[in-house]
């Protein structure tokens, strides 16, 4: 995985609440065996105007011109500001996947579904929590301004506006320390491998039907 | 000792280490399924590593299945990419191993969700986690279950283990006694509108309360699978005699001396009577109403008996712009009675209702009658192939013929539509799955959530009805 230190980014603001897994990658791009290259499939049915289908070349395709990560000013952008609960609905991890390879590295929103924020964090990207009056002031500022762009900070746990504004934002000290170093999971956990070995011991002495 | 939830007993004795907040949980029971492992076990070959408990690992083609042409074999999977992707775990098991694998058109194949409690291989006090959303029904039995992303999938694999913080507990009571023709579904609705589709985020959810105990295995199933519609990752019911009726004689449920000794655990898996929970929510089982969704979030559900809510009566900007934009995609006036809307398909199926007992429950409704001429298709897809084979046997499937209905082979099927049942854009379809978002049920589709019951009811007249007296006519 990739670390996260500090980011400079410009935002776009999709001004939706629940928004689910299935709008960030429809079903039809799941049938995928890989993890990458799902970028130009992400929010495909807001973002085109026909029916997209894996295989296509996405170039060609007509893209619907009032969906907000099509308007110009917004090109480029690599910090999503949402609503609350983003990320609901299925587990699939191809949405983060998705909007990572799309370019984003931080998710701004007042509330967030727990499978979604949890798989953000195992791709090298950042969603933040901000109070719903933090959020719509973000919302304001970045639709009154062009080329609004945000400074992430995780190591300091700040966001700073040009202006010199900053929202101070919380994370979990593990995921922190994860993500601030590019840290595996799986290479972490097995340094307690002889914990596991013990418990698992212990637990089929107890319930041996586990292991049956 | 201080008296525990239900979730702190499971939580607690599955701890392998602790810091800070942030433990390591031991994982008993990993379900599989096609979509969200083929990443998993490429993650394990490019490191080289092997599944850590292998006989932990239950495995089923699902998603992707059709449910027609079965006659053809993997030649009837018209979509070249979703029979790779089923070779694919075809293949990953074979190379990492399994305890139990339900390959595609095998007679134990069906939906993760409806095959793991079959089969035994979910049991009271396991942790079960599977790279789906709706692993959540499980908690059913008395097991900590939730659903878990691609790398999580890779990690449990490898390690056994899962890095967790411990949710928060909250205890959804629901007392008195359900009307006649009034299901878990409707219980499951009920409770997301009060609450919300974000009201259990951060928390695992125990369902309790006289209506709960009343319900069989499959209706807690079809409740604690849509916690994760309310936004808990985990729901779950305490063990009592259903549960262990339930599981008693399943194929990978434990036998002899060991049955005893896990019966007198199982027993223990209840909530003290006075475990604390940080919140609980009440409702009144005699008050619910057969429910039917109107918009494109499981929150925005009314009563049979109800209109479409009108958004100039909103006064959230951010819910009244959601309930504006919802009315435009799925194509209604505010105000409509929703006995007034006509429907074009009907979905019988999906991990929430397509148990025997949902099978048998919409059957009773669609005997002796035929669907309206304005329903397009009505389909019944059996959550398994050992569902479907007890169906067949009690003569459901005739009944559904019979009335117009078409009878196809275990699978998610309608529910994602990621095989070729689908909607079409603008359909409109009363359907028994779990997720009426935009375009899940296919690109531009409609898709209103109801109980089985209220989907064949509907069917048989064309439009919503109030099955409760539609049933007598």
């Amino acid at each position: 995985m990739h670390a996260f230190t500090q980011l400079n980014g410009l935002v776009v603001p999709l001004d939706r609440a629940n928004v689910d897994t299935d709008a960030i990658i429809p079903k039809q791009f799941l049938k995928s065996i890989k993890r990458s290259g799902f970028g130009p499939n992400a929010f495909d049915e807001w973002r085109y105007l026909d029916h997209g289908e894996p295989g296509m070349d996405n170039s060609h395709r007509k893209i619907n011109p009032d969906f907000v990560l099509n308007q110009p000013r917004y090109q480029g952008a690599s910090i999503l500001l949402a609503r609350e609960n983003f990320g609901c609905g299925s587990s699939r991890e191809h949405a983060p996947w998705a909007l990572e390879d799309y370019g984003f590295r931080v998710i701004i929103a007042p509330s967030f579904a727990d499978i979604f924020f949890n798989n953000c964090f195992k791709n090298g990207m950042l969603p933040i929590v901000l109070s719903a009056d933090d959020v719509d002031t973000l919302f304001k500022e970045t639709e009154a301004a062009e080329g609004y762009q945000l400074n992430v900070d995780l190591s300091a746990q700040a966001i700073t506006t040009q202006s010199g504004k900053t929202f101070k934002f919380d994370v979990d000290a593990f995921r922190k320390h994860c993500l601030l170093n590019g840290l595996d999971d799986i290479g972490l956990t097995m340094q307690h491998q002889d914990a596991i070995k013990t418990f698992e011991a212990k637990h089929k002495l107890a319930q041996p039907w586990l292991f049956n | 000792m201080s008296a525990k939830t239900l979730y702190d007993k499971l939580f607690d004795s599955h701890v392998v280490t602790e810091e800070n907040g942030t433990a390591l949980i031991y994982i008993d029971r990993h379900l599989v399924h096609e979509v969200t492992s083929p990443q998993a076990f490429e993650g394990l070959r490019l490191a080289g590593r092997k599944p850590w408990r292998k006989d932990s690992i239950v495995a089923t083609a699902d998603h992707n299945t059709p449910t027609n042409g079965w006659e053809k074999g993997l030649d009837g999977i018209a979509d070249p990419i979703s029979r790779i992707q089923i070779e694919t775990l075809d293949s990953n098991i074979k190379e990492f191993g399994a305890k139990a694998y339900f390959p595609f058109m095998d007679k134990g194949q069906g939906i993760v969700h409806v095959m793991g409690p079959e089969q035994g291989a979910t049991l009271p006090g396991m942790t079960v986690v599977c790279g789906d959303s709706h692993t959540s029904t499980h908690g059913a039995f008395g097991a900590l279950a939730h659903g878990i992303g691609t790398s999580e999938v890779e990690h449990v694999m490898a390690t056994q283990c899962l890095v967790q913080k411990k949710s928060k507990s909250m205890l959804v009571r629901v007392d008195g006694k359900l009307g006649g023709g009034v299901t878990a579904k409707d219980v499951a609705l009920a409770i997301i509108g009060k609450i919300g589709t974000a009201g259990g985020t951060g928390y695992a959810i125990e369902f309790g309360g006289s209506v709960i105990r009343a319900f069989s295995m499959e209706g807690r199933m079809t409740l604690c699978n849509m916690a994760i519609e309310a936004g808990a990752r985990a729901g779950m019911v305490a063990v009592d005699d259903a549960t262990i009726n339930y599981v008693k004689g399943r194929p990978y449920a434990p036998k002899a001396e060991q049955w005893d000794a896990a019966v007198s655990y199982w027993r223990t898996l209840v909530s003290d009577d006075d475990a604390q929970f940080d919140a609980t929510v009440v409702l009144n089982g005699d008050d619910i109403q057969p429910q039917v969704t109107w918009g494109t979030s499981p929150e925005m559900v009314v009563g049979i008996n109800g209109v479409v809510p009108d958004p100039a009566k909103e006064e959230d900007a951010t819910k009244k712009g959601s309930m504006e934009r919802a009315l435009q995609y799925m194509g209604l006036e505010a105000n409509t009675p929703m006995s007034a809307i006509n429907i074009d398909k009907v979905f019988i199926g999906s991990c929430t209702n397509s148990r025997i007992e949902d099978l048998r429950a919409a059957a009773n409704v669609a005997k002796g009658k035929k669907i309206a001429t304005n329903v397009k298709l009505a389909l019944v897809v059996p959550g398994s192939g050992l569902v479907k084979a007890q169906a067949e046997a009690e003569g459901l499937d005739q009944v559904f013929k019979d009335a117009g209905f078409e009878w196809r082979e275990p699978g998610c099927s309608m529910c994602l539509a990621m095989n070729a049942d689908r909607l079409e854009p603008g359909e409109r379809c009363a359907s028994t799955s779990n997720r009426n978002f935009e375009g899940r049920q296919g690109l531009g589709g409609r898709t209103h959530l109801v109980s089985p019951e209220m989907a064949a009811a509907a069917a048989i007249a064309g439009h919503f009805v109030d099955v409760r007296t539609f049933a007598t006519k």
